[in-house]
């Protein structure tokens, strides 16, 4: 086992690279899903990463940690929420100045905190089963975000197209003057996938400053935000596209990395351009059908709703 | 004056329907208002919609509600669905007052609704656009059944695990209707539902919604059909200009005097020449065959016709027999021919052109869909007229938009077809159905074309104006025009046509004279090739008149 065992450490990497995306994702897709077009999952991520990171450092407990980032997500969303259903501001203006407000907001709030250090969320550590050659680790060896990111995923794909709510929510989203003439609250069932989708982006971001780097620097989500936006839009709103483009991206991105360090002779530019070029590569190359994608872009995305037109 | 054509009332003998008796508990008034309205206003800017109107509905009454596009027919029954709020009035719900602050609430108290457009979900399949209307805690499984056993009952067929949008307007009526029969609603309103039937489905629902009407619902009942108007409703609310201008008793009133009261003037029925049409063939189509897009679609087969210079042929046809598919390979809206000969427009190869490029050839399109096809809903009706006329037109100067002209033409086509807009800068969105249907037909038919392609040219249009439509229609042919109408009402195909054929299954019936065939003839080949359960009882009688 001893020839594989190499691999360990680096699929450990990807899964952590992986997980902030594959959080802020699966919270986008129910925004998406419901016709809102959230913009601010950048600027919610970062706010979820400070507050999380502030909330450790000043109580030390981890539990209150991640309820503060999911808390501060929620709280950036209900803004926008506010400002685009409540005043029907446009969405995608309110997003973008959503992001750039939260990069502002968190450098803020983390100025004192720059250049401390955290201890990582604990890992699972069960004492038989983490033992096992290389599954012991890979499996068991992951703190408990990496499974609830997992857990969060199926339960979205259960809820959206098993249960009567997730129909409704893709009802609202698909056509929100049908669902209105037949008596669904729109502007309420969006303000809730908004909630939802800014706890999920402020966990992704608790993510990054609670496991992943366990420590604050600012504006440090770095593009994560934009990135699992993308991977939402081009997995064409799909729960198990969005599970492979968010770990296709996190292994490119450890990959080149490792190539990089291996000195090959590719400018590291280049090598850097690689995740963001095969995620998109790929995705575009599975759904090239143009009825599956109609069947699941939800028909009022980002559309403004007026009731009693 | 042969005012009766343009109401159908052969159509409707030959159908079978008698007026039906007057329902006793209403006339003795044994019986308590279910839904009374009491001064309702509504306005909107620029428009007062409903002007103090008075409406009782009793339990067990057809109620019809007549009215000209734009009298505020929909406005009104928006109201009493919760959808819009009166500005003034009062609302009782079984002798209670209520405000009805929704849809959900209408829906609760036993309200139910079919939409002239519908609220359907494109993306979602039959069953679930069905499960979303019904309470919470409904079984998917259990619900398919009922769905099954109630478009059998009311010989609506469906499939339950259909996508909505592979599915023709007809159909996604039915789903409508199914969808409001299974809430099993005290109160039912259906706005012009009877558009897209053909007769024997018609039939079927009539007798249908009798049997809703004895088990002691109330139907509120808009068309514009007068004809099914008296054969079918116990008492008629007459609106104009958002004002109650009469009640009466169908039956006992004539269709004349009921579409005098809607329109304050007699409409005008369309007149047809009678001159020899035996000019050269502009539009032929050969041996057009063609696989569906989908696995839902109908493929169209060895379909070959030719509409000659001054004709008007029809082709009729329940939808969802290939009527969409045959649309969109006339007009270029589908996939490029295989063979470019398969559709000659002026002699000319048209199978693989775009529909710019078959514009330019001399023709022109009016599709089923006014919304999605038709018109751009957020421009304004110049802007919409430019879109399909700036070419034949000359609409451009220096390839710039000749503003003024455009204004012009939309102008024009907004005062040569009654359409009721604020302007021509009026959002398309802003348009009734009707309205927008008129703007829409007028803008083609005053293009001048050679070759006029148009899908059900009257939905959902008042008889006034469909008289309107119909008689340009005529008067385009007459000046050379070769006009090729795709449509389900019977009724306008006998008024208009020069030669009828039958679209079914994908397949045309070879073109005949119309004073060659019969309505029941037509009726049963269009219907009698369909899954239809409700056929054996309305053929049965269809063949006693025959």
């Amino acid at each position: 086992m001893s020839d594989i065992s190499w691999l360990v450490p680096v699929i450990l990497t990807v899964i952590t690279a992986s997980t902030p995306l594959l959080l802020a994702a699966t919270g986008e897709l129910v925004v998406e899903k419901s016709g809102v077009l959230n913009l601010g999952v950048e600027g919610m991520m970062v706010v979820g990463a400070v507050a999380a990171f502030a909330t450790a450092s000043s109580t030390g407990s981890a539990v209150l940690a991640i309820l503060a980032g999911l808390a501060a997500g929620a709280a950036v969303a209900s803004v926008f929420g506010f400002l685009t259903l409540g005043l029907v501001a446009n969405q995608v203006a309110t997003g973008l100045a959503l992001t750039i407000f939260g990069i502002g907001f968190s450098a803020l709030i983390g100025a004192g905190y720059v250049g401390y250090a955290l201890e990582p969320l604990p890992k699972l550590d069960i004492p038989v089963l983490n033992d096992l050659p290389f599954v012991g680790p890979i499996l068991f060896g992951h703190d408990a975000l990496v499974y609830f990111s997992f857990a969060a995923l199926v339960g979205v794909s259960w809820f959206l197209y098993r249960s009567r709510a997730g129909l409704v929510l893709r009802a609202v989203g698909e056509s929100h003057d049908s669902a209105h003439s037949i008596g669904y609250p729109v502007l309420r069932i969006r303000f809730l996938a908004i909630l939802f989708g800014g706890a999920m982006s402020g966990l992704g971001g608790a993510y990054l400053s609670l496991s992943y780097t366990p420590m604050w620097a600012e504006n440090m989500t770095a593009g994560r935000g934009w990135i699992a936006l993308a991977l939402v839009v081009f997995s064409t709103w799909r729960p198990g596209r969005l599970l492979l483009g968010a770990y296709m991206f996190g292994a490119i991105t450890i990959l080149q990395l490792h190539a990089q360090s291996a000195g090959i002779g590719v400018p590291s530019q280049v090598m850097s351009m690689l995740p963001y070029l095969a995620t998109i590569a790929v995705l575009v190359a599975i759904s090239r059908d143009a009825t599956k994608i109609r069947l699941n872009a939800p028909g009022c995305l980002g559309k403004v709703f007026h009731p009693a037109r | 004056m042969p005012i009766q054509k343009c109401v159908g009332p052969r159509l409707a003998q030959e159908m079978g329907l008698k007026p039906i008796e007057q329902n006793n508990q209403g006339k003795n008034g044994l019986d308590s208002p279910l839904l009374t309205l009491d001064g309702v206003v509504k306005r909107f800017p620029g428009c007062l919609a409903n002007d103090n109107v008075d409406l009782v509905v009793r339990k067990g009454e057809i109620r019809a509600l007549l009215g000209e596009n734009g009298a505020g027919k929909s406005t009104l029954v928006k109201i009493i669905y919760g959808l819009l709020a009166a500005d003034e009035g009062r609302i009782t719900w079984r002798g209670e007052p209520v405000t009805i602050e929704g849809p959900a609430v209408a829906r609760d108290m036993g309200i139910a609704m079919v939409f002239q457009h519908f609220s359907l979900f494109e993306t979602m399949t039959v069953l679930e656009n069905i499960l979303l209307a019904m309470p919470k805690g409904t079984s998917p499984a259990e619900l398919r059944e009922r769905v099954v056993r109630i478009s059998r009952d009311y010989g609506l067929p469906l499939d339950p695990g259909r996508h909505v949008h592979t599915m023709s307007v007809g159909e996604r009526q039915r789903i409508e209707i199914v969808r409001c029969l299974l809430l099993d609603p005290s109160l039912l309103i259906l706005d012009e539902p009877t558009s897209v039937l053909t007769p024997q489905e018609a039939i079927s629902l009539f007798s249908t919604l009798r049997q809703i009407a004895r088990e002691g619902r109330a139907i509120l009942y808009i068309s514009h059909k007068l004809e099914e108007v008296k054969a079918l409703c116990h008492t008629a609310t007459v609106l104009r200009a958002g004002r109650v201008v009469a009640e009466c008793n169908p039956s006992e009133t004539s269709a004349r005097a009921m579409a005098e009261l809607m329109i304050g003037d007699r409409p005008q029925s369309a007149e047809r020449g009678d001159d020899e049409r035996s000019g050269q063939i502009r539009l032929t189509v050969k041996g057009l065959t063609l696989a569906a897009a989908d696995q839902f679609g109908t493929d169209l087969q060895d379909i070959s016709f030719g509409v000659a210079e001054g004709e008007i042929l029809g082709i009729a046809g329940v939808a969802g027999n290939g009527q969409r598919e045959l649309m969109e390979a006339l007009s270029g809206e589908g996939p490029a021919l295989e063979d470019p000969h398969a559709i000659l427009i002026e002699g000319a190869a048209a199978g693989q052109l775009g529909p710019a490029a078959r514009r330019r050839l001399g023709a022109a399109f009016v599709p089923e869909e006014r919304i999605d096809h038709g018109s751009v809903q957020n421009m304004t009706l110049s802007e919409n007229a430019f879109l399909t006329a700036f070419r034949r037109l000359g609409l451009t100067r220096l390839g710039l938009i000749d503003r003024p002209r455009t204004r012009g033409y939309a102008r024009q086509v907004i005062d040569g077809f009654d359409v009721r807009a604020s302007g021509t800068e009026a959002e398309a969105r802003s348009l009734s159905g009707g309205n927008l249907q008129k703007f829409i037909v007028g803008r083609e038919i005053l293009q001048e074309p050679r070759i006029l392609v148009i899908a059900q040219p009257t939905w959902g249009v008042d008889a006034g104006a469909a008289a309107a439509i119909h008689q340009a229609l005529i008067d385009l042919a007459r000046r050379g025009c070769s006009v090729l109408v795709i449509s389900q009402d019977l009724d306008e195909i006998f008024a208009i046509c020069d030669r009828i054929a039958v679209l079914s299954d994908g397949k045309l019936s070879e073109p005949r004279p119309i004073q060659a065939v019969s309505v029941d003839e037509v009726g049963l080949l269009m219907g009698g090739l369909h899954d239809m359960a409700a056929i054996p009882e309305a053929g049965g009688r269809e063949a006693s008149l025959g």
